[in-house]
């Protein structure tokens, strides 16, 4: 999977969780909680969907490396290298 | 041990269906067990000579709009994934509170009710704005908070004893298993539930949601068994294995996630305290309620409120009636006074009165319990007629349900409507594996049980078991 497709992959899993939302102008680099209505239990969704979806683990402790679009690509991209994106 | 379920849940009223989908969402084997013939729990319905009635249901709380941020609705469709078109909610117009002496107004605009305090109570109004403020900070999802009683609380800000009781009326009435008093983190959540966001309702009621909840049940891959009761939970070594079903049938799960309350639940596991040093008392609160269907839409008779709150006593007095009702307090409910896109099928009015569960129990199945439902119908309306024009010369059919409908419905002892005065926050019982949701974890309200069903789901299934 390429940085843009790991960006549209997340940005899928928020669409499917707030379908209300509007995700089309995010700023990579400030935090997700910051731009949409995200709690910790949407970040738990998160991490659930991309294990449901990719089969990739996210541990609790480093939840806090998806607070941003760029954040999640650095530490996603070498997880998710071999996976396919699923729309 | 091999289980067949990764949860069973028990119970398919609000907080288990809502349980179930996010179990389910995540590929967990789960089964919702339903002693009834019908899911919803209290939130139910029903057919009455060719008329959809429902049970619970006269207003959804917390309303919000669509893209409000961080409100218990928002949570709730996120975790569902349904969107808030789909819920069909249309606001109420504006709601009363009827006491002796005072008459407030609020909406789903929190200024409507700040004036109407400040109007009605001029002295109470700062009061009123810093009882606000304690409620806005007070975080009542913290679980692990410490109880405190609310009377005590609310008497700092509001000293005048009848705008007390006129704030504490609707929020006992919608929500409140303990009599006299409630827990603050009760209160708050109920008054941000009532009067910081607000009632809306489905066009079609309580049958709307629960036909999506059903949906996206079924969506997401879990069963639903309606007329299986549990009999027992199987318990061993101090951790819940399963259950064994009315029939004999045992079902073995990881999980067991019980909406069915708190004394019943301790029933369930052979009586032995959930806990641990104290023995939870079974609610003694219930209720009558009347739905008289009219020849034509309230507002023609000049009623334009939604829902009325009133007491004729004072002090406002909630409490396990000394006879079958106990008409002196009410809500008066007009489920045709919400902004609806087109007038509903049925012209309603719908009165809900205090009820002793026991004396009711006790008239029997035959003509005795008719004649005393008729008896306290005529006494129930002649007591909301001086807070709402006289509907009664245009009222052609009417049906009465009484605590022994509560407790068919809702499976608790006494027929108790919103559960055990005791709440368990964190779910967790003295039984591993064993958790309460719903009405006894403590969140009400079809948005707050399904929440409640949602975030036991999520913090003791779904994140505590990593793969």
């Amino acid at each position: 999977m390429t940085d843009e497709q790991i960006r549209q992959a997340i940005i899928g899993i928020i669409n499917d969780i707030n379908p209300d939302e509007d995700t089309s102008n995010l700023d990579a680099a400030v935090r997700l909680r910051d731009q949409l209505d995200l709690d910790s239990m949407d970040f738990l969704d998160i991490v659930m969907e991309l294990r449901k979806r990719y089969g990739v683990h996210v541990p609790d402790t480093d939840y806090m490396q998806l607070a941003t679009l760029d954040s999640c690509v650095n530490y996603l991209r070498d997880k998710m290298k071999d996976k396919a994106l699923v729309s | 041990m091999s289980n067949a379920y990764d949860a069973i849940v028990i119970g398919a009223g609000m907080s288990g269906l809502a349980a179930a989908i996010r179990l389910a969402m995540f590929d967990r084997r789960v089964v919702v067990l339903e002693r009834h013939d019908v899911w919803g729990g209290l939130n139910s319905f029903y057919q009455f000579r060719g008329h959809q009635f429902d049970v619970g249901l006269h207003a959804m709380t917390n309303w919000a709009p669509r893209g409000a941020k961080g409100l218990p609705l928002s949570r709730l469709l996120k975790q569902l994934r349904i969107r808030h078109e789909e819920l069909d909610l249309h606001p109420q117009g504006y709601s009363a509170v009827s006491f002796p002496g005072a008459r407030l107004r609020f909406s789903n605009d929190f200024e409507l009710l700040r004036s109407e305090v400040a109007r009605a109570f001029p002295a109470q109004a700062d009061g009123f704005d810093a009882l606000t403020r304690a409620v806005r900070g007070f975080n009542e999802l913290d679980l692990e908070a410490p109880q405190q009683d609310a009377r005590p609380v609310v008497r700092r800000f509001i000293t005048d004893p009848l705008l007390q009781d006129m704030l504490f009326c609707p929020l006992m009435f919608y929500g409140s298993a303990r009599e006299h008093d409630m827990d603050w983190d009760q209160f708050v959540v109920m008054f941000k539930s009532i009067f910081l966001e607000g009632f809306a309702r489905p066009a079609a009621g309580v049958r709307h949601i629960l036909k999506l909840l059903i949906r996206r049940l079924r969506e997401a891959g879990a069963e639903l068994r309606l007329r299986t009761g549990v009999s027992r939970l199987l318990v061993e070594d101090g951790a819940a294995r399963g259950v064994v079903l009315d029939n004999g049938e045992t079902l073995m799960a990881g999980a067991v996630l019980s909406s069915a309350g708190l004394v019943e639940t301790q029933q369930l596991a052979g009586g032995a305290s959930l806990l641990p040093g104290q023995q939870p008392q079974a609610g003694r609160l219930s209720f009558t309620e009347s739905i008289s269907v009219l020849d034509c839409p309230a507002r023609n008779l000049g009623i334009e409120e939604t829902i009325v709150f009133y007491s004729d006593r004072l002090p406002f007095a909630y409490e396990q009636p000394r006879d079958d009702v106990d008409v002196s307090s009410g809500v008066i409910c007009m489920p045709g006074n919400f902004d609806l896109p087109e007038p509903p099928r049925d012209h309603l009015v719908r009165i809900t009165n205090m009820a002793d569960h026991g004396r009711w129990a006790a008239l029997g199945h035959g003509p005795e319990y008719s004649a005393a439902k008729q008896r306290w119908y005529a006494k129930s309306c002649a007591a909301a007629v001086p807070h709402i024009a006289d509907f009664r010369p245009h009222v052609t059919l009417v049906d009465t349900f009484t605590p022994r409908t509560i407790r068919r419905f809702t499976g608790h002892a006494g027929g108790a409507v919103y559960g055990s005065p005791r709440k368990l926050r964190t779910g967790r019982t003295g039984i591993d594996n064993l958790y309460l949701i719903g009405t006894d974890q403590g969140f009400l309200g079809i948005v707050g049980a399904a929440l409640s069903g949602i975030s036991m789901a999520n913090r003791w299934v779904l994140q505590g078991s990593g793969e």
